[in-house]
């Protein structure tokens, strides 16, 4: 934690780029809202288990 | 890329390529705003003028060790382009088993339900076909969902019955996990449906948009007469039966409740913490469409709800606005980032007659008709058109900070607004990023009272 910098997340994005895609997660627009999803706020199955 | 933005005096910067999200102060918001732009000795210069030089170096260090770990000015891990994976798995249907309706919601982006056709129910060989489909498409996927829509899917519960136990059999032979999801306004739930969907484990999310006059003028009866009565008192039974698991309560807002945080806080006040209330679908001639004008004070309200949000979690109390939740330590990959919502490539709708289009909002027009569930995929066109439509291929989207989080956008909302799914509509846009900001926002919030 700096003084001047408080990182909320560590975790970068390109690491998940390999190896990854297994599509197992949920179908967006089947969670809730049908009109305007959002990807990001998705969960990953993977990382749920 | 880098996206700073200041809520509530909070000043937040996300590493749009990394995903990382940091909070700073105002001397490290100046510093970042010149990093990329003047060497070191004119930096310092610089902010010496303003601050004390000491820490104004501080800063500076703090700047490039986070710069150095890859979580401030990351690279595109992508370089700027994209090739979707080629394959034809279906893994996700929206069954329109009702193309009909007991409502006569003003706003039904279905035309009360009927998506411009005849009214009409889904048999339950239909149903059951596209069952076949979906498991027969869905490859070596071990998930897979099926949605049941409308209209009033509740219109059809005998086949929604039959489509279920039918879902459960074939997944138990296939090795497969089906997740079933029903999408209703609540009118016909009933000790019984209540019962079955409670034995089914399904989810379930149920049309209320809030304040009962504001649900009222939106969502009457044919004759007319306000639903809210009914259904709310519907919706508070049904959930109490099951304990208030596994469910969304769904609004919708227009521009008759931009004061929507309202109709959220509202919604709270039943009893009710999982809560998604949305910007309406609408053409623009529309009296109730959003607007540009709109704009400004949506972005108060956001900002508003996402305080409401803060501070109900603070007291103990705590509800989950569903455009507020993002999971910045995990959350989907970025190869899911990438591919968007899945319509018309893993994600498909099927109406009555069992006719496959690209998701449930294509439904009833004739140029995306994609096959039906007897002989499959016939247009292979549409689903290599929808899987190239993404962040690198829609206008505008890679230079967005947004892109990781909302993936370009609603293809179906891009279509209506220019006429092809790689042109999103700016006001969606605008929204998106309004709801990503208040999202982080609260993360950064929540994350500083730990």
């Amino acid at each position: 934690m700096g003084k001047h910098i408080q990182t909320v997340n560590k975790v970068s994005l390109n690491t998940t780029l390999k190896g990854r895609g297994c599509g197992e997660c949920q179908t967006s627009c089947q969670s809730a809202c049908k009109t305007s999803c959002t990807v990001g706020n998705q969960v990953c199955a993977r990382e749920s288990k | 890329m880098l996206h700073k933005f200041i809520i509530n005096n909070t000043r937040v910067v996300l590493d749009v390529h990394s995903g990382a999200v940091h909070r700073v102060d105002r001397l490290t918001w100046d510093v970042l705003e010149d990093y990329r732009n003047i060497a070191r000795d004119g930096l310092l210069e610089k902010l010496a003028r303003r601050y004390p030089g000491q820490e104004v170096e501080e800063a500076l260090a703090e700047v490039d060790e986070l710069v150095e770990a890859g979580l401030l000015f990351s690279p595109d891990p992508l370089g700027g382009s994209y090739t979707p994976p080629a394959h034809n798995i279906v893994k996700a249907l929206c069954l329109h088993l009702a193309h009909d309706c007991n409502l006569a919601c003003r706003y039904c982006f279905a035309g009360q339900g009927k998506f411009g056709g005849p009214a009409g129910l889904m048999s339950l060989e239909t149903g059951k076909a596209a069952l076949d489909f979906l498991m027969n498409s869905s490859g070596g996927r071990r998930h897979v969902e099926v949605d049941f829509f409308g209209g009033e899917p509740l219109l059809n519960k005998r086949v929604l019955y039959g489509l279920v136990e039918y879902g459960n059999k074939l997944a138990g032979e296939r090795d497969k996990e089906i997740k079933f999801t029903l999408t209703t306004n609540g009118l016909l739930l009933d000790e019984e449906t209540g019962d079955f969907l409670n034995r089914h484990d399904m989810s379930v999310v149920l049309s209320l948009d809030g304040r009962p006059a504001v649900h009222d003028t939106m969502r009457p009866f044919p004759g007319g007469g306000g639903s809210y009565d009914i259904i709310s008192r519907k919706i508070i039974n049904f959930l109490e039966s099951r304990d208030y698991r596994n469910y969304y309560v769904r609004g919708t807002y227009t521009a008759n409740n931009t004061d929507f945080s309202r109709d959220v806080l509202h919604l709270a006040g039943l009893g009710l913490r999982e809560i998604s209330v949305e910007p309406v679908v609408a053409p623009p001639e529309e009296e109730y469409a959003l607007r540009e004008e709109h704009i400004p004070g949506l972005s108060r309200e956001y900002a508003l709800l996402a305080d409401m949000v803060l501070e109900r979690a603070r007291a103990g109390d705590p509800i989950n606005f569903f455009h507020f939740n993002i999971d910045l330590e995990g959350g989907p990959c970025l190869p899911k980032r990438l591919s968007g919502c899945g319509a018309g490539s893993e994600y498909l709708a099927v109406d009555p007659e069992g006719g496959l289009y690209p998701c449930h909002q294509f439904v009833g027009q004739e140029e995306y008709v994609m096959g039906d569930v007897y002989g499959g995929l016939v247009n292979k066109e549409l689903p290599a058109r929808f899987a190239g439509a993404h962040v690198y291929s829609k206008e505008g989207c890679a230079e967005c900070w947004a892109k990781f989080f909302c993936s370009g956008g609603c293809h179906a909302g891009a279509r209506a607004y220019s006429g092809t799914i790689l042109k999103p509509n700016p006001l969606g846009c605008r929204l998106m990023k309004m709801r990503l900001e208040c999202a982080l926002y609260l993360k950064v919030a929540m994350a500083g009272q730990q």
